[in-house]
């Protein structure tokens, strides 16, 4: 089997009822089995480029097309099965119950003959090397698994295009090495094209020989070897948010307090002893026996491998969570009189002024329509005066670069600008601790630096930070002290000082 | 090189109802797999919503599910998914289907009553999609219509509890059933799904859509 | 928690009989007892079923841990009948409604525990020409509901972060609710719009014909199985008219 070629000539597309084009101008030969990294800043139309060669653009009625694109010489409709797409978010990519259901359903969509399809089902699991049986649950798949399972539905097809639309995005480090290693199989045993689209660039390059960098405004900017086009364009493609190797990511550490300044030990403002939690009905405790605790003036790291019980420690350090087992004590200096009662049974209005949360998905915590009105709906609930409160928003719409989307509905802005605002909105009940889940989740460059950035001012000016997180970047740039959890409880190597 | 961005007018219901007159009868009433999908997401998710919702007053209020005049008043929630998946998704059958699936759903889950409810989805969503049918043949789905359907959903469901429970009852206290379940219905399902869509359309969730067409873009 | 792709009763023969047979069998029983009016009926239909569901597989201690909250709100409403109802036997009236309801659901409820959603949809596909693409959507819906479960709770733990919570007044726990079914709804569209793009990626919007990878067989014994149900009614009705009993629903 070998790999398809994809020409483009003066090729542009416009969605449907949107002012302006996803992708103008693009001239690009793909040969047969090349290996394509394709880049480019937020809104320069990667996936449309992707969806489009995947034949899933319908210039009938999806929006309009100039220019022309070919896969092996085809309109990318007709040479529909000769792609196969994969997409970002495992869950919505797997249709049955059962993961060798999942990889027949393709097949069975193209009219495969019923004696061949489990062949290829069970050709399509070895070649990803998925490490269960065919009637495994879909649902019991980790997201690394899951992502493999949509793989092999893909090869089952046996496409000669290949083309992917960031696929280790929502995964963390050790999915995502897997999801790699299964697609540069697939490539060296098949030969097929490949182009990917992905953020992490180090992680992606051996999967790839040559970069292509789209222009926002049109064309592309950059097509050559990596090492090339990293050398000459490295810097402002960093800037622009790509993750360029080999470009330092900023120090944010706070500085050390020489010791004996005078002033008293940091104040440990949330403290976790021998917490546990099980779900009701379950054999098996998510976390057990966990110590830890929040300091004022300190980042800390809590990490761990899938499945090991971070965010359930988060939400329970929350207050958001009560736990089955153990107690969570809050100091008097951050609740007051309440530090008698755990952080669970405070009142809401209390617990957003105390400790703020920020979640993993932005979208569950807007409130009203605007995002003038998210930012204003802390404090006009503890009843400040409309005119602080509104100097306050406008304030904080300055410092976010979000002052143009005042009156935009949250749920349209773009996910570096939700995130920015999920995180504001959790710091205008003016909390001391600020507790977040995988804060940098699929960010670029540019949006992580700003985040990295919020979250340092907050710890300098004396809050605490408690970031549940798979990003090493973290770790290095902004934690002042990391917990590792592995299997629900502390991992035997205690609280590490992270060393400057 | 950028263009500047103006924001488009909101469109009222009259011009994109024109609209939608010149569109080829075959693609306005043919289900595309987005329709479908979209059509069926929304019905499980109702699954979630019944299961929360009799959550909620299972702890609360322990004998109001044995007071049928007081289930009446919640009866609306029930009636939901056929009513707001017409309006998201504007298709022929959309309500029936919608309908089926939720309590095919329910059903799975577990309810009470089991499979039988699978056929008080079908009759309650037959009810609203023939409103939707015979006002103006699947072309309007603003407010008037959402009351009319929701209404007519509330008559089919308690026509069923009549039918399969309450055959004995006087008939004041038919009556009162009657009119309070049909209230519930048209406020909960007619009023409440109209607005949900509304609301839906302007996080633009529902730009694939006729629906989100109508929303002001910025 | 919110599982349902794992059949509590897994074996025996109701359970490898065909979906949409089991499904017809009660649809039957469903309807033939709906139009009777006299307690008999259902009664004798009710105790066949239940004989029936021994032989097919499903044991007693299943039907009891699944049934019982059948048989309260049935007997709930048969208070209810009771209570308003008006007529001259008001306990004879409330004990038929009361066969009746258990008569119609019970059947259904058990069937039901037998079904896995996959094999009822290539069933409903291949044995009842049900269009494939409502079919497979459906199932594939379906298998975002325990994610949805999942992120309801979250939602609302969301929103306490926030500091919107409903401590005791109704209302505020109305508009939480109203809060969360909207949030939910927005992913949930989300969802399936991604959804929709990845299946028609796998070729779902194909026109042409689709094969099968599990085929769902219709045997000799769900034939017996569906006649069997039709011959239940008869012989019920049958016996209840013998009895001088038998009323149905027009009389």
């Amino acid at each position: 089997m070998t790999g398809a070629r994809v020409e483009a000539r003066g090729w542009g597309w416009r969605h449907a009822g949107r002012r302006s084009h996803a992708v103008r101008g693009l001239d690009l030969t793909v040969g047969a089995g090349e290996r394509v990294l394709l880049l480019g800043p937020s809104g320069s139309g990667k996936s449309t480029l992707l969806a489009a060669l995947a034949g899933l653009l319908d210039p009938a009625n999806a929006g309009d097309a100039e220019g022309r694109l070919t896969v092996d010489g085809l309109d990318p409709r007709a040479a529909r099965d000769r792609s196969g797409l994969m997409l970002q978010d495992p869950e919505t990519q797997l249709v049955m119950a059962r993961a060798g259901d999942d990889v027949a359903f393709g097949p069975e969509n193209r009219a495969v003959p019923d004696v061949e399809i489990w062949r290829r089902v069970d050709d399509a699991l070895g070649a990803v090397g998925f490490p269960y049986a065919r009637d495994r649950r879909t649902d019991q798949l980790s997201g690394g698994e899951q992502q493999r399972l949509a793989l092999a539905g893909i090869l089952a097809l046996s496409p000669r295009l290949l083309l992917l639309d960031e696929p280790t995005a929502n995964l963390d480090p050790d999915g995502a090495r897997l999801v790699r290693e299964a697609v540069a199989a697939a490539q060296q045993s098949t030969g097929v094209t490949t182009v990917l689209v992905e953020h992490r660039v180090a992680e992606a390059l051996p999967l790839v020989d040559r970069v292509v960098v789209l222009d926002a405004d049109g064309g592309i900017v950059a097509d050559g070897a990596p090492a090339d086009v990293f050398g000459k364009h490295g810097s402002w493609l960093a800037d622009a948010g790509v993750w360029v190797p080999d470009h330092p990511l900023p120090e944010r550490r706070r500085r050390a307090t020489p010791a004996g300044t005078g002033s008293d030990p940091p104040a440990r403002l949330l403290v976790a002893t021998d917490v546990g939690f099980t779900y009701r009905g379950s054999p098996r405790p998510v976390l057990s026996g966990v110590s830890a605790h929040v300091e004022a003036g300190e980042a800390l790291a809590v990490v761990g491998p899938n499945g090991s019980g971070k965010s359930t420690l988060a939400t329970i350090l929350a207050g958001l969570l009560a736990p089955t087992a153990g107690c969570v004590r809050a100091a008097p200096a951050l609740a007051g009189a309440d530090a008698r009662r755990p952080p669970h049974r405070w009142r809401a209005r209390d617990l957003a002024t105390r400790i703020g949360t920020v979640f993993q998905d932005p979208e569950h915590q807007f409130l009203t329509g605007r995002v003038r009105d998210e930012l204003a709906f802390g404090p006009g609930r503890s009843g400040e005066a409309a005119a602080a409160v509104a100097r306050r928003v406008d304030d904080l719409l300055d410092r976010l670069h979000l002052t143009r989307l005042a009156d935009a509905n949250p749920f349209t802005l773009s996910g570096g600008e939700k995130r920015r605002l999920s995180v504001a909105t959790a710091l205008t009940t003016s909390p001391s601790v600020l507790v977040l889940d995988e804060p940098t989740f699929g960010q670029d460059r540019r949006t992580w630096i700003q985040l990295i950035d919020l979250l340092a001012a907050h710890r300098d000016a004396g809050g605490a930070i408690c970031a549940v997180t798979h990003d090493t970047g973290i770790v290095t740039s902004l934690a002042d002290r990391v917990v590792t959890l592995e299997a629900g409880r502390l991992a035997p190597v205690p609280d590490q000082e992270v060393t400057a | 090189m950028s263009q500047q961005q103006r924001p488009e007018v909101h469109r009222d219901e009259a011009s994109v109802d024109a609209e939608r007159a010149t569109e080829p009868a075959a693609s306005r009433y043919a289900w595309r797999t987005v329709d479908i999908v979209v059509a069926a997401v929304l019905a499980v998710a109702f699954g979630v919503v019944f299961w929360a919702w009799g959550n909620l007053w299972n702890t609360t209020v322990a004998g109001f599910t044995a007071f049928p005049p007081a289930q009446a008043f919640m009866y609306g929630v029930w009636l939901v998914p056929g009513v707001l998946t017409m309006l998201v998704v504007r298709k022929p059958g959309a309500a029936v289907f919608a309908m089926l699936l939720a309590s095919t759903v329910s059903a799975l889950l577990g309810t009470v009553w089991g499979p039988q409810v699978i056929w008080y989805g079908l009759i309650e969503g037959l009810a609203p999609e023939l409103v939707f049918l015979l006002a103006m043949g699947y072309r309007r789905f603003g407010l008037p219509v959402a009351l009319l359907a929701a209404a007519a959903a509330g008559v089919a469901a308690a026509s069923l509890d009549w039918y399969y429970y309450y055959r004995t009852w006087s008939t004041g206290w038919l009556v009162s059933y009657f009119a309070i379940l049909v209230a519930s219905s048209v406020v909960i399902a007619g009023v409440g799904s109209w607005f949900l869509v509304r609301r839906l359309a302007a996080t633009g969730a529902l730009d694939a859509f006729p629906s989100g067409r109508e929303r002001d873009r910025v | 928690m919110l599982d349902v792709h794992s059949p509590a009763v897994g074996t025996g023969r109701l359970a490898r009989a065909n979906p949409v047979a089991k499904l017809a069998a009660c649809f039957v029983l469903g309807i033939g007892v709906s139009l009777t009016d006299d307690p008999v009926t259902p009664a004798l239909v009710l105790v066949a079923v239940l004989l029936a569901l021994r032989a097919g597989g499903v044991a007693i201690s299943v039907l009891l841990r699944r049934g019982w909250p059948l048989l309260i709100s049935v007997t709930a409403v048969g208070v209810t009948t009771l209570l308003f109802g008006d007529n001259d036997q008001p306990w004879l009236t409330a004990l038929a409604v009361i066969v009746r309801l258990l008569a119609i659901a019970l059947p259904g409820v058990v069937v039901l525990l037998t079904i896995d959603p996959t094999d009822l949809a290539d069933s409903l596909v291949q044995n009842a020409r049900v269009p494939p693409r409502f079919a497979y959507a459906s199932l594939a819906a379906l298998r975002l509901l325990p994610l949805m479960a999942t992120e309801w709770r979250t939602i609302r733990m969301a929103r306490r972060a926030r500091g919107v919570d409903a401590g005791r007044n109704p209302l505020a726990h109305v508009r939480l609710f109203g809060g969360t079914v909207f949030t939910l709804l927005v992913g949930a569209v989300r969802r399936g719009t991604r959804l929709a793009f990845a299946m028609d990626a796998r070729g779902f919007d194909a026109t042409g014909p689709r094969t099968v990878a599990r085929p769902q067989v219709v045997r000799r014994s769900d034939f017996v199985l569906v006649a069997g149900a039709f011959v239940l009614m008869a012989a019920a009705v049958a016996a209840s008219a013998a009895l001088g009993a038998f009323r149905p629903l027009w009389a």
